[in-house]
């Protein structure tokens, strides 16, 4: 049998190639998908949280470790939808139209892959066609609205009414954020929530989908 | 690279307001001969910009620079420089970023003709050609649009042409996340000056075509900004946001080897490393500058500096008057204290007394200072090959 422990230091240290290889082992070896999640995945990706919470860890460090965590995770995936299981969530995520601002998003997408959510990204300058069609066609529970610009806060509204009009709104969250965007102005347009950085995003999203 | 040696050599001649090679452009402003002079940068406040609402846009413009322009004769600047940085839709549709150029250039004109008020109006537009993934850089309608903007903002009356480029940013934002370092040096030495200078050889055709504009600079915004508001929220390590600065300047510089003559964008924090290898004068932002974002660097930044920038406020309103009216006064005392201290030979030393208040408190402003300025300018002219 692997020694499990190698898959708990691999992610904690970012190190995908072995996190993909121990993990490979184990499961030749006979261990089931929900045991390396529940005591050595998990484990290792809230160590990397607790690192990050208290500034040992950066962001490189989080995704680094995040990519990790997927690489194994891929390998378990057909194994746990064969007994039922399901992601943390899925998520549609965009920067809003006429704004082209896009690393803050990027953050949140690549932080919320880190933390097993499914995430749709749909780029930079989205209408909000393009968000209520994606919602549908993913059966989204999550959307994720950025902005940067103060000009194009009024974006998000246009998104939070197209899918009412659409009919989804009941059916999906909204998170919203970027510089100029405040939790006043989130609750205003309708938002569900408002994160103001990358990490409180992955919280918000985890309370908004459970 | 294609300069082998410093403009400024020595750094007792680093410093504010005097560059080796000044520019005159707008109405009778001479950028980099002995004075600095306050850059105000502007923007809208929350609003939809649409066709319906285009002419509470112009109101807003018409506002800020008559606002701005009363307050400066009122403080007796000895000259200024309006920025008007377009939003992304002024860009993708050309002729209304023009108009907004026309105004500005209209009022500012006034104020010359009838006070005196000497004055240059930079007009930068939004690089927008980064909307697909890839992106198009060369060939694409965004790519069209963008260098038909700067064509009828230069015949609108644009005195300074400035952009900041984002070629090579789509593989530095990755590699920037994920600490990537032979990625930053692939985006920021490969990409994004190829990128840079096909299209600041079409900047300053067009500056060539149009007579009255000239060939401002680019900025690294794209890339070492973003390091550096993202270290703001230790999101990343200082250090590696400082490091992503030196590496800019290299980037940035490629503007002048095709053109450019600065003032180089205030957003380019870089510009010191710009002014000791091309003697071209800069922009800068700092503390003055905190109505639009956290920086470390607040008074290092104003110690190499020709011009001073508020980076962009929005019109909103204050106590004491409408938000660029008021930064245009914040901006104006603080260029009045370092010209006043040129004035009486005080230049060096509060320049220095600038860069130590801040030198030992965060790499990013260690990397500004006058010493480390010199020593990246020199291993960047000391490269060999391109």
């Amino acid at each position: 049998m692997a020694d499990l422990t190698q898959l708990y230091d691999a992610i904690l240290n970012g190190d995908h190639k072995t996190a993909v290889a121990v993990t490979k082992q184990a499961l030749a070896d006979g261990a089931v998908a929900m045991d390396l999640i529940t005591n050595y995945m998990s484990p290792a990706m809230d160590e990397v949280g607790r690192r990050f919470e208290c500034e040992e860890y950066f962001v490189p460090e989080l995704l680094l470790s995040g990519r990790a965590m997927k690489g194994a995770l891929e390998l378990l995936q057909p194994l746990l939808a064969a007994s039922g299981a399901t992601p943390a969530g899925r998520v549609v995520i965009g920067t809003v139209k006429g704004d082209l601002h896009d690393i803050g998003k990027n953050l949140v997408a690549s932080m919320l892959e880190g933390a097993g959510f499914e995430v749709y990204d749909l780029g930079a300058d989205v209408a909000p066609e393009k968000f209520v069609a994606a919602v549908r066609e993913r059966e989204a529970g999550l959307v994720c609205l950025s902005a940067l610009l103060t000009v194009t806060m009024p974006a998000m509204r246009d998104v939070v009414d197209a899918l009412k009009a659409a009919g989804l709104r009941d059916r999906v969250r909204i998170l919203v954020g970027g510089a100029p965007v405040t939790p006043e102005f989130a609750s205003e347009i309708g938002a569900d929530a408002y994160a103001e950085n990358a990490s409180v995003a992955v919280a918000r999203a985890r309370q908004l989908t459970t | 690279m294609s300069k082998k040696s410093l403009a400024i050599s020595d750094p007792t001649s680093l410093v504010f307001g005097v560059a080796p090679h000044p520019v005159r452009c707008g109405f009778e402003l001479k950028i980099g001969s002995g004075e600095v002079y306050p850059e105000l940068n502007f923007t809208l406040p929350t609003l939809t910009i649409s066709e319906d609402l285009w002419p509470t846009v112009l109101t807003h413009y018409r506002t800020i620079a008559s606002d701005v322009l009363r307050r400066a004769l009122a403080l007796q600047v000895p000259g200024i420089v309006l920025e008007f940085e377009l939003l992304p839709a002024m860009t993708e549709r050309p002729e209304w970023g023009a108009e907004i150029t026309s105004l500005l250039h209209d009022q500012m004109k006034a104020s010359w003709q009838k006070s005196g008020l000497r004055s240059a109006l930079r007009v930068t537009p939004t690089d927008i050609r980064e909307q697909g993934k890839p992106p198009i850089l060369r060939k694409s309608d965004p790519v069209r649009r963008l260098l038909r903007s700067f064509q009828l903002n230069a015949a609108a009356g644009a005195h300074i042409l400035s952009i900041e480029s984002v070629g090579g940013k789509e593989i530095h934002d990755r590699a920037l996340m994920y600490g990537d370092v032979r990625g930053m040096v692939f985006a920021l030495g490969v990409l994004a000056p190829r990128d840079m200078a096909w299209l600041w050889e079409q900047i300053t055709a067009i500056c060539r075509a149009h007579g009255a504009a000239i060939a401002g600079g680019d900025s690294a915004c794209a890339f070492a900004n973003t390091a550096m508001q993202l270290a703001h929220q230790h999101l990343l390590p200082e250090v590696l946001a400082a490091v992503v600065r030196a590496m800019g300047a290299a980037r940035s510089l490629v503007a002048f080897e095709h053109g450019a003559v600065g003032p180089s964008k205030d957003c380019a924090y870089e510009g010191p490393v710009i002014k000791v290898i091309t003697g071209c004068p800069i922009s800068m932002e700092g503390k003055s500058a905190a109505c639009a974002h956290f920086s470390p660097v607040g008074n290092v930044a104003g110690a190499m500096c020709d011009l001073w920038s508020n980076e962009s406020v929005q019109n909103i309103r204050l106590l004491s008057g409408n938000a660029p009216e008021v930064f245009t006064e914040v901006l104006a005392y603080d260029c009045r204290l370092m010209n006043e201290a040129a004035k009486h030979g005080g230049a060096l030393t509060l320049r220095n007394w600038l860069v130590a208040s801040d030198e030992w408190l965060s790499p990013q402003a260690a990397v500004l200072s006058p010493d480390a300025t010199i020593e990246i300018a020199n291993a960047i002219v000391g490269a060999s090959g391109d």
